[in-house]
């Protein structure tokens, strides 16, 4: 794990401000199928290397932020705002 | 007389010494004299007291091998009380005004150790001796092994005191992290310093300087150590730099933060109370540079380990730092140019140098005059009990006595690369170097100086400047031309392997601490722990205090010698901090005993105090578990007469805890309906409502009622447990999943007292608090508005009810909490009103079925606790709708929630016991559910509990058998519904 993460809205922090949710996974259409969701709740892939996850500011902003990062070396690639990336995927919920 | 202190040299060299400031300390209960400068080890051979410990195993006298903070021998506890700290090495422990040190591991007395008894069953104390004596019989393992072994473990004693002195931790940023203040760290630091950039050096020693305070060459025209004294200044001078003496780096961490203790007053007879103890770093560095110089290494060879016999770098430091001679007579053994360097400062001391052994045939190092050379010699033994007196020297099978009290042993250099080496690279076995060097760990953190393989003091000069220059550019400072000072009378420090010594008569040791000798390494060889990181674990080679800075590279050499291949072939075990021990105080800061959790304590806590309460931990709240009155003889006295008082009358409790969550905006209904698995949406504006979160995976997350206050303000309250969790969760959902609805929310749990007034005479002691009507009609069951409170205090009450009885829920601003519970008080002194604690708040709960996280377990869904019908499957999508029907969920024996009550009235059982089928025998097979939660219930006057039991609701009147193995009870109980009390909620109507 970093001992610094470089939040987009409060800057470089201690590590000891965020926890951590796990793989940055967008959630499925509740209308999609079983295997994916399935998927979504329980599969991981556990991949040695590049990683993206969910790491919430809690000591910070309360924003939840895409952290990419190596789970190997420990090198983070990125950091972004999770509401941004996930406005990017998914799709408009209008009308529910 | 051996060792023993110089005459203050005319030339001032003896220079880390303040001979105007004499201290007075003791060992072992013995007054001596140092100075200010001294280091206990350096004072105790000033005093000729050269015995300073004993080893872990055998128990063999022991003297200091090194000057420096690799020392596996000369181990002591400083201080006395509560402050008394074993295993300090006496190498680096600063001296002062009266120390107090104990020597270790020996029993009665230093110099006649009963344990020493140990030696002469040597042969039978090898390598594996614990795994192969051990282990039978099986039983003896925990009842008589262990414990013997136990006893015997363990070097010195802690003082089984609280710790009274205060540690605390503190982050520093800086351009250019220097660690070590030899010659390559100052010339780094200066280089940087000048350049502009904010740097950090960092030196465990207490003084600054390093081998330049030991070395007897001139640099700049000026002695070594002065050099390295007006280095300092013109450091300390400079606004951007920042020295930290007494200050070990011990770990490199992530992104360039490094680990750090700083001690700041271990070196202070009476430490002062507005100081911590020590201060624990956390550095983060742009760049760093690695000056931790090199270790030089002991040769292995019969009786290596006698008092007396130490590194040559050792000796000269002692020599040259603080004007001790180890010895009267001093013999080298040497395979480089150090040990020459030795005998030469010896020399010029007028010292006695009997002989130097060389090992090699020929080297152009020069002799000091008069000084016979034994060349393609060896040390083969030595002689004396307590102290050397005397070696075996030998050449071509030829052997002499050689007369001495005092022996330096040089055998070559490793450069200090262990924080390089803690997050994974591995050292580089170097055949030109013979040694292990730093491993390219990028660009951002480098190896300077002897660390990063120089010889000469002139080469570390030269390469910290260009370092510290060539970082400093890096990050964008102006180009440095570092000066770099002449040297003179440096000396060549090249020297040629050797690993062993061969034709030994005594133990070769190899690490000195925990007695692993040559032959405990053959053994593992023999025995299939080959493996360096298996003959670590067989041979305990490396697993002392010192995690073998001293002989871990001779092991490797050594196995690598015994298997015929090159040591980069067995490469090294692994490097994890810290690099050398840091105490617990430091680690711990200030989070220790009371200050160890923050304490959360509720606006009414007061409020509770002069009722009476007793407290209970829940998590990091203090909640009022009951409030005990005169008579009552134990807690379920207190709880039997709140609940029935609530049953009858009414009680006040205190609710604050529970989370409570502010929600505000135009898409917070459309969010509460996907958050909450039952409806939402509709929700009148001025009414509350039960509801239930899932997990994605359709288990319950959490329960509570969320109230709306306005057409797009709601409040919600979380389980005390959940509410951070819950918080997060509605922060997840709102950021990533649906982040198009308009919705925040504020966390409201401290700004807000919350009662719970529950009981028949509720509504008439509310009212006379409340100015609004709160009549059933103008304020039903389920009812949440902001009403006045006669006064004029603006209040929010909710008729909700966690008891089953007729309540309110009062929530006013935090700093108001404790006065209108008292105003509550007083206006129900005439009802009969009583305060009650989270124990009868529980006790209610269970007798109306109400489910807490002890139902809400992680395995239970909404339908398995009753809660089926409310779902909302209607719905679009709620967070766990979609996997709540999958055949697991939905199956037929899942277990449910159902009552239980004993047969025999008088019977109790205990949460956590499993149901059974009446004869059947305990197995997970026959398994049929669990005991969630137990009470006694004063209002039936006997055991109830809530359990969760297979197709539970299909079985109310079976017998069942409530089996408890944990605690040995059987008891039979008859399955029932889980509303014990008014199951037809008429008394929350009304």
């Amino acid at each position: 794990m970093a001992s610094l993460i470089t939040c987009p809205h409060c800057g470089t922090r201690p590590k000891e401000e965020f926890s951590i949710r796990g793989a940055a996974l967008r959630r499925p259409d509740p209308a999609a199928s079983d295997e994916v969701w399935q998927a979504y709740v329980y599969v991981r892939d556990n991949p040695k290397g590049r990683y993206q996850e969910y790491w919430h500011h809690a000591a910070g902003c309360r924003r939840w932020l895409v952290v990419e990062r190596d789970n190997f070396s420990h090198e983070v690639f990125g950091v972004v705002d999770a509401g941004g990336a996930a406005e990017t995927k998914s799709q408009a919920r209008a009308g529910e | 007389m051996t060792s023993y202190r110089l005459g203050a040299p005319a030339d001032g060299s003896g220079n880390g010494l303040n001979r105007a400031h004499p201290l007075t300390f003791t060992f072992d209960g013995r007054s001596y004299k140092g100075f200010e400068g001294d280091t206990l080890a350096s004072a105790l051979l000033a005093n000729d007291q050269m015995l300073m410990g004993r080893s872990f195993k055998y128990h063999r006298p022991r003297g200091p091998v090194t000057a420096g903070s690799s020392e596996p021998n000369a181990l002591m506890t400083i201080g006395t009380g509560a402050r008394g700290e074993p295993n300090v090495r006496a190498t680096v422990a600063e001296l002062y005004e009266g120390l107090t040190a104990v020597s270790q591991n020996r029993w009665p007395s230093l110099s006649t150790d009963f344990g020493a008894v140990n030696g002469l069953f040597g042969p039978l104390l090898g390598a594996g001796f614990y795994y192969k004596t051990f282990m039978w019989p099986a039983m003896f393992w925990e009842k008589i092994y262990e414990p013997l072994i136990r006893k015997a473990a363990g070097l010195g004693k802690l003082a089984m005191q609280a710790d009274p002195d205060r540690y605390e931790k503190a982050w520093a940023h800086c351009d250019l992290l220097v660690i070590g203040s030899g010659p390559a760290g100052l010339m780094a630091a200066l280089a940087a310093g000048r350049a502009g950039a904010r740097v950090i050096i960092a030196d465990e020693g207490f003084q600054l300087g390093g081998s330049l305070l030991s070395e007897s060459v001139s640099v700049g025209g000026v002695s070594a150590a002065d050099f390295a004294r007006s280095t300092v200044e013109e450091l300390t001078s400079l606004a951007n730099v920042t020295l930290m003496p007494r200050t070990t780096i011990f770990g490199w961490y992530d992104d360039m933060v490094f680990g750090a203790v700083e001690r700041v007053q271990k070196h202070v007879g009476t430490p002062s109370p507005d100081l911590p103890m020590e201060r624990l770093w956390r550095i983060a560095a742009k760049r760093a540079i690695l000056a931790s110089g090199a270790e030089e290494r002991p040769l292995v060879f019969g009786g290596n380990d006698k008092p007396g016999v130490m590194t040559a770098s050792a000796m000269r430091t002692y020599l040259n730092r603080y004007s001790v001679s180890a010895g009267t007579k001093v013999a080298v053994f040497t395979n480089g140019g150090s040990g020459y360097r030795t005998a030469a400062d010896l020399s010029a001391s007028g010292v006695t140098v009997s002989a130097i052994i060389d090992a090699r045939a020929q080297s152009s190092d020069v002799v000091p005059e008069g000084v016979r050379v034994i060349r393609s010699g060896a040390v083969v033994d030595t002689k004396g009990r307590l102290r050397l007196d005397g070696l075996i020297a030998e050449r071509s099978g030829f052997q002499e006595q050689i007369e001495c009290d005092a022996l330096a042993m040089a055998g070559g250099w490793s450069p200090v690369v262990h924080l390089m080496c803690q997050r994974g690279a591995k050292p580089v076995w170097s055949d030109d170097a013979q040694a292990f060097m730093a491993p390219d760990v990028g660009a951002a953190f480098i190896a300077a100086g002897s660390a990063a393989g120089c010889d000469t003091i002139a080469a570390c000069l030269k390469d910290g400047a260009e370092k510290g220059a060539a970082l400093c550019l890096a990050l964008g400072f102006s180009s440095y031309a570092a000066n770099i000072p002449e040297v003179e009378g440096d000396y060549d420090p090249a020297f040629a392997p050797l690993w062993y010594v061969p034709g030994a008569k005594d133990k070769a040791f190899v690490d000195f601490q925990n007695d692993v000798h040559v032959s405990d390494l053959g053994i593992a060889q023999r025995e299939g722990f080959g493996h360096i990181e298996h003959t670590k674990r067989y041979t305990t080679a490396g697993m002392a205090t010192d995690q073998g800075k001293l002989g871990n590279v001779n092991t490797i050499g050594i196995v690598a010698g015994m298997r015929g291949v090159s040591p980069a072939e067995i490469g090294t075990t692994t490097f994890r901090p810290f690099y050398t021990p840091v105490s617990f105080g430091a680690l711990a800061g200030t989070s220790r005993g009371e200050h160890a959790a923050p304490v959360r304590t509720s606006p009414l806590h007061d409020w509770a105090k002069k009722n009476g309460a007793t407290f209970v931990e829940a998590g990091l709240w203090h909640r009022s578990a009951w409030f005990a009155r005169e008579g009552e003889k134990g807690w379920r006295d207190s709880v039997d007469r709140e609940v029935l008082n609530v049953r009858h009358n009414a009680g006040l409790c205190d609710v604050s805890t529970l989370g409570k969550i502010e929600i505000f905006g135009t898409g917070a209904a459309e969010f509460l309906n996907r958050v909450y698995s039952n409806a939402f949406l509709k929700l009148p504006v001025g009414k509350a409502r039960y509801g239930l979160m899932l997990r994605e995976d359709g288990m319950i997350f959490d329960d509570g009622t969320t109230s709306r206050l306005a057409e797009n303000h709601y409040v919600m309250t979380t389980t005390t447990a959940y509410a951070g969790e819950v918080m997060a969760h509605l922060e997840f959902a709102s950021q990533t999943f649906w982040p198009e609805l308009d919705v925040r929310f504020v966390s409201a749990t401290d700004q807000w007292a919350q009662m719970s007034l529950a009981g028949p005479k509720a509504r008439a002691i509310m009212s006379r608090v409340v100015e609004d009507d709160i009549s059933d009609a103008a304020f039903p069951y389920l009812a949440a508005k902001t009403v006045t409170l006669r006064g004029g205090l603006k209040a929010r009450l909710f008729r909700i009810s966690f008891s089953g009885e007729l309540a309110y829920e009062l929530a006013v601003p935090a700093g108001y909490g404790e006065a209108v519970a008292d105003a509550i008080m007083e206006a129900g002194r005439d009802e009969g009103i009583c305060a009650y604690g989270v124990e009868a708040l529980n006790v209610l709960r269970v007798e109306k079925g109400f489910i807490t996280h002890s139902e809400i377990d992680g395995r239970t869904t909404a339908d398995d606790l009753g809660y089926g019908k409310m779902m909302g499957m209607n719905k679009p999508d709620f967070i766990g709708k979609r996997l709540s029907s999958r055949f697991g969920l939905t199956a037929a024996d899942r277990a449910q929630l159902v009552g239980l009550k004993p047969i025999e009235a008088d019977k109790e059982f205990k949460a956590g016991a499993h149901l059974l089928k009446e004869g059947a025998s305990p197995s997970m097979a026959s398994d049929q559910g669990w005991v969630s939660s137990v009470c006694h219930s004063p209002t039936l006057g006997h055991m109830i509990g809530l359990a969760m039991l297979k197709s539970g609701r299909e079985r109310y009147g079976e017998k069942i058998l409530v089996w408890d193995g944990l605690r040995g009870s059987e008891v039979v109980a008859e399955v029932c519904s889980p509303v014990f009390v008014d199951p037809d909620n008429r008394k929350l109507q009304g």
